[in-house]
């Protein structure tokens, strides 16, 4: 190289700067105002965090959508990424249709899914056109908790979906043909090839994806809030709720924390569980 | 064999419509308006094709505002994710430089927070700092957000560039600028553009932070939030509707890109 060894460090100041601004300092503030009530080191926010009507619930709730939704995705989008390899035409058309979602906002998609649920939405009047039930009925209130727990599990599949399978179709384009056509020559069935040589070299996609989306499911928020109301706490509606409706700083820096310690936990559980074998690095 | 082809492009085909008939039915709701809405049982067409009920949710106060905020918010994004993380990009591809893999790891890093402990502080040093209630202070805020996307993919896309192309243009006697400018821009346009378009909808659909930082000058995603529990069910769609159609053409402009952008930001 003939430039100057200070160039590469000029080129990296502005963003590091933007990041250091409004991210490490922020970050920094947020763990100081959870962790401090009166000037002083505390647990006081914790306390009143866990000690709030709703927090149990919004564990629970965060944790049960997560745990359904993220295995649902991952498993449609192997199935889709598989469709498009063996797709013959048209795999740019329905690849654009399939990702259409990666671009629609959490808020977006549950108003969407609430034009379909509400009372006299499309999903009664299709049961209703099958003599399924007799009139409008309600879904997503607080007496039917199961099926506003399934409507929300539907958005989130629905919605988010795409950008796991981006990832895992990318992946796939990196895996080489020869690899799948050598394991046909030796007679391994479709399931074979997928289970035992497209998966495994899939590990790295698959992790990506899985943390990305775990990591996003923690803040899901506004879906919640469109479809359920207040009837379905979470976690960041929680946070919500205590900054801009209680104005209780402390507190809705502890769920801040929380969250942030739930998301930085499932991303180490997934680097150790998913990591890549050494003899397949190349 | 023809058997199983059929239920594979049924399958497809299924899929399909598992994504765009509940877009279908949003805008049914967009367009049909207050009499759609309240309608037992619900044709699955249109009643009426009327953009009207569309023109009536852009003329409730406020809305046409926090359409500008969201745009300014997200153009601002847009602007500051691309003019600083571009050339971070560059870095990584065309230096070695130590602290290249920490700079490169503390980026992704930043995709593992979650925005509440960002925008949280920030409302606060934002009032201090005159952004609070600003589409700028959001714009700010959501070029956080948009920067590792910003430094990842540009730093694929240079790097996918042949650094001899570059070399060449030296020897030609282009200084390191101009190569950059005349040489390897222009190669890297179409991916730069696909992630400022990216950047954009980043900022277009965020709803946390946009509704902790603002109050009265709120952006789309804000102020649907806020209105969720007292508006009408034909408002609620139609507001759902407009925020999606940007974000079904910003995949529609992207499509080829979106594909390398994350084949090659996820490894």
């Amino acid at each position: 190289m003939r430039r100057g060894a200070a160039t590469p460090y000029l080129l990296i100041a502005p963003a590091t700067a933007l990041l250091g601004v409004l991210f490490v300092v922020p970050l920094v503030q947020t763990v100081g105002l959870a962790f401090r009530v009166g000037g002083v080191f505390s647990l006081g926010n914790f306390a009143s965090m866990a000690g709030d009507i709703n927090f149990d619930a919004a564990l629970v709730d965060t944790g049960a959508v997560i745990v359904v939704a993220v295995p649902l995705q991952l498993a449609l989008a192997l199935g889709m990424a598989m469709m498009l390899r063996h797709l013959r035409r048209g795999r740019g058309l329905v690849m654009w249709v399939w990702s259409i979602p990666l671009g629609i906002s959490d808020l977006a998609a549950g108003l969407v899914w609430l034009a379909i649920l509400t009372d006299r939405g499309y999903l009664n009047t299709m049961l209703f056109r099958l003599g399924l039930i007799d009139g409008p009925r309600a879904w997503l209130t607080y007496e039917t908790p199961a099926t506003l727990f399934i409507a929300i599990v539907a958005e989130e599949v629905w919605r988010a979906t795409a950008i796991v399978l981006v990832i895992l179709a990318a992946g796939v384009q990196l895996v080489p043909k020869e690899y799948d056509e050598a394991a046909a020559v030796f007679g391994a069935s479709s399931w074979q090839r997928f289970a035992r040589v497209m998966l495994p070299l899939l590990r790295p996609s698959i992790q990506t994806a899985l943390i990305l989306r775990t990591v996003l499911a923690f803040e899901m928020f506004a879906t919640v809030l469109a479809l359920g109301g207040q009837n379905f706490p979470v976690l960041m509606s929680q946070t919500f709720d205590a900054q801009y409706f209680q104005q209780d700083y402390g507190v809705a820096a502890a769920y801040a924390v929380l969250v942030m310690v739930a998301s930085l936990g499932s991303t180490l559980v997934y680097l150790r569980v998913l990591r890549t074998p050494k003899e397949q690095l190349g | 064999v023809t058997w199983r082809r059929g239920m594979f492009l049924a399958g497809v085909a299924t899929l399909c419509a598992w994504v765009l008939v509940p877009i279908y039915l949003i805008a049914l709701g967009a367009v049909g308006g207050e009499a759609t809405v309240n309608a037992w049982p619900k044709p699955l067409w249109p009643m009426r094709f009327s953009l009207a009920p569309l023109r009536q949710f852009m003329d409730i106060a406020g809305v046409w505002a926090s359409v500008l905020n969201s745009v300014e918010a997200a153009s601002l994004c847009m602007v500051v994710s691309i003019a600083l993380g571009a050339p971070a990009g560059y870095a990584l591809a065309r230096y070695r430089f130590v602290g290249a893999t920490g700079f490169r790891l503390f980026v992704l890093l930043t995709r593992a927070f979650p925005v509440a402990i960002l925008a949280l502080p920030l409302a606060v040093s934002f009032i201090r700092l005159g952004l609070y209630d600003s589409p700028i202070g959001v714009g700010l805020m959501h070029s956080v957000l948009a920067m590792p996307f910003a430094v990842l993919i540009t730093a694929s896309l240079f790097q996918a560039i042949p650094r001899e192309l570059e070399e060449a243009a030296w020897i030609f006697g282009c200084s390191g600028p101009k190569a950059f400018l005349r040489v390897v821009l222009p190669l890297a346009m179409p991916g730069i553009t696909a992630t400022a378009i990216f950047a954009f909808v980043i900022s277009w659909n965020e709803v946390f932070a946009a509704s902790i930082l603002t109050v009265r000058h709120k952006t789309l995603t804000a102020y649907l939030l806020t209105v969720l529990s007292e508006s009408p069910l034909h408002t609620q769609f139609a507001g759902g509707f407009i925020l999606i159609v940007p974000s079904v053409l910003f995949i529609l402009l992207v499509r080829k890109q979106l594909f390398s952008m994350w084949g090659l930001a996820s490894r």
